[in-house]
């Protein structure tokens, strides 16, 4: 089964942290909320393993 | 007319007449620097160890008190090594490794800045910023006593400034009256309000971040602390949406509280009120001085150039930074190690003023590194909008359990001196397999030779650096001094040289500065190539 990485594995974690941030920039509590909901579904279609999925569905809890 | 903007913890130059006072017309003198801050102090007493003649003017007789900065980096005291002075700096200061991180009475972790080996200074010292300045105050009284041309001017307050095209003319405010002097080159560290930069009408564009820090230094001579740097997200106590905590020496303790945007700054500055945020964080009982406190708020911001003819900014005078991170005085001090050695070129005749655009280059990258990283730092600890709330809480949450959240979590990124990557000083990197860590435009990285260091080697002028390679008859770079030095990889058993300076090479070349930048490197000594790299390191070519 594949295993969740709960091991740092972005390279430049400050880049990445501010680019998110100011991808909500602007944006009322819904439109970011519903951009969320986006990003979430757009990274777990690119991971697509279900035993994954579930392992960090059970993590974010 | 001459008041004090603040009291003193050291008086160190007490305001005495001097000739050019009653001077029939305004003496000319090569450097004058402005300001006696960290940054003044270094520029002047490295272009006095140079043998240049510089003035240093500052509008009061010493070092004010309150501490302000604590934190000294690994670089900032190589280079005081350099100048003479850190030995007092390491025997006064306290050394720290170990940070903890806590959201509200969580631990959510702990890291460790691992100071490799191999290293003759430790990657942080805490000490009280007055004491730095003293420091070097006293090394730059020492190199007078062997001749070294400084003269300090303790209570002259410049007060007007006229640019000319081979000179600035001054005007001092002295408590005997007003007089003018000339400068060849004015170094402006009069500070983040410098009143140069002012009086020249130049700009200081950045962000200011809508928070108040309420910053207290407590004497607690029996606590429980340990020496770390404790940060608190969202603390218990609710002493401050943040608090810092940090020791210093004399059983000193910075306890920094951030306390919102909309505050009564009097009513918040009143001893009980201090006093009432930390008995809710130290607990009834503990008994502890108050010494020192002060309310700030914090900006980012950089001149947009650094050098305006004969005027050239630096340290908080030319870029500002908060504090998360350590980058103010840090990063000062890196303006004046990068300025020193090219004025000094300069002034004596031995390099054209084009050399100065590349400090101005060069420091620039440097200060958009810092307020990048302090920016980013002061935007995870005071979120702006509910989202950034909410992933910032979400990365606490997550980082005590799950390592991947941690390098997220950004209570301030430590200085660590700035890689001078495409400068047009750069010579060739020709080292197949080098360590990026010492690629061409990195400060020297330390090591382990014989029984001592590396760094202790390479003084402050250019130096030809060989590894494994003897460099017989150095090229022709007169009038520029090149000095030789030569190391075996044998003469360091832990294999640190080797690492940092070779890679998978075998031997190799280093032609470095004297700011102990690397401005070029090859896998094989050729007299030619490094006279070519070293006229154009001195902006010869
Ligand atoms: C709360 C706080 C914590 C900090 N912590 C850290 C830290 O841990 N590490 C770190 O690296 N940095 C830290 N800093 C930043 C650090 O204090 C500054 O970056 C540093 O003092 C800048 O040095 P400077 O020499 O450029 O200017 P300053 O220290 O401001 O010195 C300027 C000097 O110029 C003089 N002057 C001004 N106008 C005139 C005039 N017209 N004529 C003559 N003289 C004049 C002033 O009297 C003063 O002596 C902190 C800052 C604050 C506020």
């Amino acid at each position: 089964m594949a295993k969740l990485n709960t091991e740092p594995n972005i390279p430049t974690p400050d880049e990445f942290y501010a680019a998110l941030i100011a991808a909500h920039e602007g944006k009322t509590d819904t439109e970011s909320a519903a951009l969320n909901a986006r990003l979430i579904l757009l990274l777990a279609n690119h991971i697509g393993d279900a035993d994954v999925l579930e392992q960090a569905l059970a993590a974010a809890q | 007319m001459l008041d004090d903007r603040y009291s003193l913890a050291f008086e160190l130059y007490p305001y005495r007449q001097s000739p050019d006072q009653s001077a029939a017309r305004p003496v000319r003198h090569p450097v004058v620097v402005v300001g006696g801050g960290p940054v003044g102090l270094a520029t002047a007493l490295d272009l006095g160890r140079q043998r240049v003649p510089v003035l240093l003017l500052d509008d009061h007789e010493g070092v004010g008190t309150g501490s302000r900065a604590i934190c000294f980096a690994k670089r900032t005291l190589e280079i005081a090594s350099r100048l003479g002075c850190s030995g007092p700096m390491l025997d006064k200061g306290v050394v720290w490794n170990v940070g903890r991180v806590f959201q509200d009475d969580r631990q959510v972790f702990d890291f460790d800045l691992l100071p490799e080996d191999g290293h003759a200074h430790p990657a942080f010292i805490n000490l009280q910023q007055p004491y730095f300045e003293k420091f070097l105050f006293e090394q730059i009284s020492a190199e007078q006593a062997r001749g070294a041309p400084i003269e300090i001017r303790g209570r002259n307050r410049v007060e007007a400034i006229e640019q000319h095209d081979d000179h600035a003319r001054l005007d001092i405010a002295t408590p005997d009256g007003d007089y003018q002097i000339e400068a060849g080159w004015v170094v402006a560290c009069d500070g983040a309000r410098s009143p140069l930069r002012g009086m020249l009408g130049l700009d200081f564009e950045g962000r200011v971040f809508e928070d108040n820090f309420l910053i207290a230094d407590i004497e607690m001579t029996q606590s429980s602390f340990p020496t770390e740097r404790w940060f608190w997200f969202d603390p218990w106590f609710k002493s401050g949406a943040s608090t810092l905590l940090h020791k210093q020496p004399d059983n000193i303790w910075r306890v920094d509280f951030q306390i919102g945007w909309d505050i009564d700054r009097a009513e918040e500055l009143k001893e009980e009120n201090i006093r009432s945020r930390l008995d809710a964080m130290l607990g009834k009982g503990v008994e502890y001085r108050l010494v020192w406190s002060s309310i700030y708020t914090f900006q980012c911001r950089r001149m947009q150039r650094f050098c305006h003819n004969r005027v050239i900014f630096a340290g908080d005078a030319a870029h500002q930074v908060s504090p998360f991170g350590a980058r103010g005085a840090n990063s000062g001090i890196q303006d004046a190690d990068n300025l020193g050695w090219k004025l000094g070129l300069v002034v004596k005749g031995l390099a054209p003023p084009q050399l100065l655009e590349s400090y101005d280059t060069e420091r620039i990258a440097a200060a958009e590194e810092n307020i990048l990283n302090s920016t980013r730092a002061t935007d995870f600890i005071t979120p702006k909008s509910k989202v950034s709330q909410t992933f910032r809480n979400a990365v606490l949450k997550l980082a005590e359990t799950y390592p991947f959240a941690r390098p997220l979590v950004n209570s301030g990124r430590l200085s660590v001196p700035c890689v001078y990557d495409g400068a047009a000083l750069n010579g060739p990197d020709a080292l197949p397999g080098g360590p990026a860590r010492t690629r061409v435009g990195s400060a020297c990285v330390d090591a382990p030779v014989g029984n001592g260091h590396l760094l202790e080697h390479l003084g402050d002028s250019f130096v030809l650096l060989g590894i494994n390679v003897d460099l017989p008859d150095l090229p022709e770079t007169a009038p520029i001094p090149l000095r030789r030095v030569v190391f075996r990889t044998s003469d360091d058993l832990s294999g640190a040289l080797a690492a940092r300076y070779l890679g998978t090479g075998a031997q190799a070349v280093y032609l470095i500065r004297p700011d102990q930048h690397i401005t070029a490197r090859w896998s094989a000594y050729d007299p030619t190539a490094v006279q070519a790299a070293l006229m154009r390191a001195c902006a010869r070519e």
